[in-house]
């Protein structure tokens, strides 16, 4: 029996007193992949950013292995992976030193050659050293998204992750989120591809 | 489910009870304001040395303390927001902010009007009036602040975060411009020498002190049953306050529907 | 463990302050226009200047600290490594208060070290000098701290600058007042001991509190 790791109970969310979604109840287990679907502007982004725990929701309470997520703050932090729209890359800071410091913040000191494998994963072999304000857009999420080869968190909760990459890259991400979850993880996604996966998903919808 | 229900009550329950006290209030502001009125512009005694230009004071001095608690009170009202997230504190901070700033701006002109005949000057920079500037600058940080972010509920709640920092520099502030002042400017004259004066001059001053938090009661209270309406405007409870018969078109369409 | 977090911190911040030299350089010569300001504006007589000289030091470097503080976390709020800053497990309150200090370190710590250049062009009196210096070591860093909650607070808005401005210039009189009474204090050979008592009282009641309300802010920011 796969070990429910995040569970949603009544969330309500309003915004400048507007309900975005309410009496929404779900809980995801390991080995899933958890589909965000909505139109613009349904409060996808929101919904992630609420399960990480950056907004707070109106009403409701989200469960980390049965504890609150505000209550097991620390514990929740370390498990979790958070590629929102804006990838926190620093444009004056190269990839490597970009990726170093978002490793950091989790605690991780991975060495150079951990750290350059995950950029040569990611598409980036050659970028290590280029300052990201010289790089494309997909190339700057790559950035971000190369902390999913290095770092070990149980959840990635990943906002339209292939924005701007190619096909190759998406074939790797999609293959990366198939490996996670067939490892134990849990993987939240809003995209609008369809995505060929191997795991059990299940569909959280907005409107 | 329950406390979904309470906290959307919660306006509603002010707005029904305020609805009922308001008039009271307002009676009581009414009768304090015009006695304070009355006693203070002519049976108090004329200053010895002022003359009948003191007489200002009796606006001046309400509006100085109710300046000042009415920061405090948009303080309290901050706290509340940030501790327990209630909706109808968030509707007092954005009320209390204009009304403090309008008053804080009275104080201030009022001082000048009493300066004049007596220093010579509209502005001097003693010790009290430019705490009462600095407090005016404070209340425009949050009105300022309080407009420019959309998100009502975001918008309380970072003018109550601003307006607690402002209460704990207060009075660092004040010790402060106390302090400068001393160094500048040793002993001016004294306004308000307490013990000198009579009971015919502080007790109107007293009364309207009393009238001025009347009157700012009766301000909030409006304002917020105000900002409640708009707030809750999709709420039945207001619907059915705005148009009566709201209610039972809504039900006759959905039986229409039905059938 | 999260030792390294807070360090890999200060490291990332002195890069970008290394990478973009114009953050540090604008503020500085904003700093040293403003005081050349004075004498063309009012008067180039020594004895004149002599007398304004702290004050005048002081504000130009108020000012120039608002222009700098804009930007505290406005980068960081763009390109969304805010956001991955506040969802760490590292300790995010000690991670505020270490980009507050490095932020400090890298724009202001300048312009204490102009300073004295400053002074003597504007003739400050030779008993000044250590007691501008002193009033700006210990007074900058509050003002540094309690702009960070105003720069948390308008981060996400547009015309912050102006914003950030009107709601924490107020919260600067205390520093200045104290910091200006302290070098006229000195200029007149008296002892000074009293304000930078007071400017290192507020020193500590910033570094234990500001940090609490700054992180506050940015959660409270995020969520608009």
């Amino acid at each position: 029996m796969p070990e429910v790791l995040l569970r949603a109970e009544n969330l309500l969310f309003e915004y400048d007193d507007l309900l975005l979604f309410e009496q929404l109840n779900f809980s995801a287990q390991q080995g899933e992949v958890v589909y965000v679907e909505g139109p613009n502007g349904s409060g996808k982004t929101t919904l992630l950013k609420i399960l990480c725990g950056l907004i707070e929701p109106t009403e409701g309470q989200i469960y980390w292995r049965d504890q609150r997520i505000s209550s097991a703050h620390i514990d929740y932090r370390q498990n979790l992976l958070y590629q929102g729209h804006q990838a926190g890359i620093k444009s004056s800071l190269s990839a490597r030193e970009n990726l170093k410091w978002l490793l950091s913040l989790k605690g991780l000191r991975p060495g150079l050659d951990k750290i350059d494998e995950a950029l040569a994963l990611s598409g980036l072999m050659g970028f290590e050293d280029v300052p990201c304000g010289h790089l494309s857009a997909g190339q700057k999420r790559r950035v971000g998204l190369a902390r999913i080869f290095i770092s070990n968190e149980k959840i990635w909760i990943l906002d339209e992750p292939f924005t701007a990459i190619d096909k190759k890259g998406v074939a790797t991400l999609e293959s990366t989120i198939n490996q996670h979850a067939e490892q134990g993880g849990l993987v939240f996604i809003t995209t609008h591809q369809s995505l060929n996966l191997t795991v059990p998903s299940q569909c959280i919808t907005l409107d | 489910m329950w406390t979904w229900y309470h906290k959307l009550s919660s306006p509603k329950w002010f707005y029904q009870l305020s609805g009922q006290w308001l008039p009271w209030i307002a009676c009581a502001a009414v009768l304090f304001l015009g006695t304070g009125l009355v006693m203070a512009l002519a049976y108090a005694p004329a200053d010895y040395q002022q003359g009948n230009s003191f007489r200002i004071m009796y606006i001046h001095v309400p509006s100085a303390i109710l300046a000042q608690s009415c920061y405090m009170m948009m303080a309290v009202a901050g706290g509340i927001v940030l501790i327990w997230r209630i909706k109808l504190a968030e509707m007092v901070l954005k009320c209390i902010a204009p009304f403090g700033a309008s008053i804080t701006f009275l104080a201030l002109v009022t001082g000048g009007i009493w300066g004049y005949p007596t220093w010579g000057t509209w502005w001097v920079w003693d010790a009290r009036g430019t705490s009462m500037l600095i407090l005016l600058f404070l209340y425009f940080g949050v009105i300022a602040l309080q407009s420019a972010i959309n998100n009502t509920s975001g918008a309380a709640r970072a003018c109550a975060l601003l307006s607690l920092v402002g209460l704990v520099n207060i009075p660092i502030i004040k010790y402060s411009v106390e302090w400068w002042n001393t160094l500048h400017q040793p002993a001016t004259f004294k306004l308000t020498e307490k013990p000198s004066m009579p009971m015919e001059m502080w007790l109107p001053l007293l009364i309207m002190v009393v009238a001025f938090y009347l009157v700012f009661t009766v301000v909030l209270i409006m304002r917020v049953r105000n900002e409640i309406l708009e707030r809750e405007y999709k709420t039945n409870w207001v619907r059915k306050l705005i148009d009566p018969s709201a209610d039972r078109s809504i039900k006759s369409s959905v039986k229409n529907g039905g059938e | 463990m999260y030792w390294y977090s807070i360090k890999s911190m200060i490291s990332r911040e002195l890069l970008i302050a290394v990478r973009y030299p114009a953050e540090v350089l604008n503020p500085l010569v904003f700093f040293l226009m403003v005081v050349t300001l004075f004498p063309l504006g009012i008067s180039p007589e020594p004895q004149f200047l002599a007398q304004i000289a702290g004050p005048v030091i002081w504000i130009a470097a108020l000012l120039a600290m608002m222009l700098s503080l804009d930007s505290l976390f406005k980068n960081d709020f763009d390109d969304g490594s805010l956001e991955q800053l506040l969802i760490s497990p590292s300790p995010i309150v000690m991670l505020v208060l270490v980009k507050v200090i490095t932020h400090w370190f890298t724009t202001v710590f300048p312009i204490i070290l102009l300073a004295p250049l400053l002074a003597m062009m504007m003739q400050l009196p030779d008993e000044g000098y250590r007691a501008l210096i002193l009033t700006l070591l210990l007074g900058t860093p509050v003002i540094s701290m309690i702009g960070g909650i105003g720069a948390a607070l308008t981060v996400g808005l547009h015309r912050g600058g102006v914003l950030l401005s009107l709601i924490v210039l107020p919260l600067f009189i205390p520093i200045l007042v104290f910091s200006a009474s302290a070098i006229e204090a000195a200029n007149m050979i008296m002892q000074y001991d009293g304000q930078l008592a007071m400017l290192a009282a507020m020193l500590v009641l910033a570094l234990v509190t500001t940090p609490f309300a700054t992180a506050f802010a940015l959660k409270i920011s995020i969520n608009n």
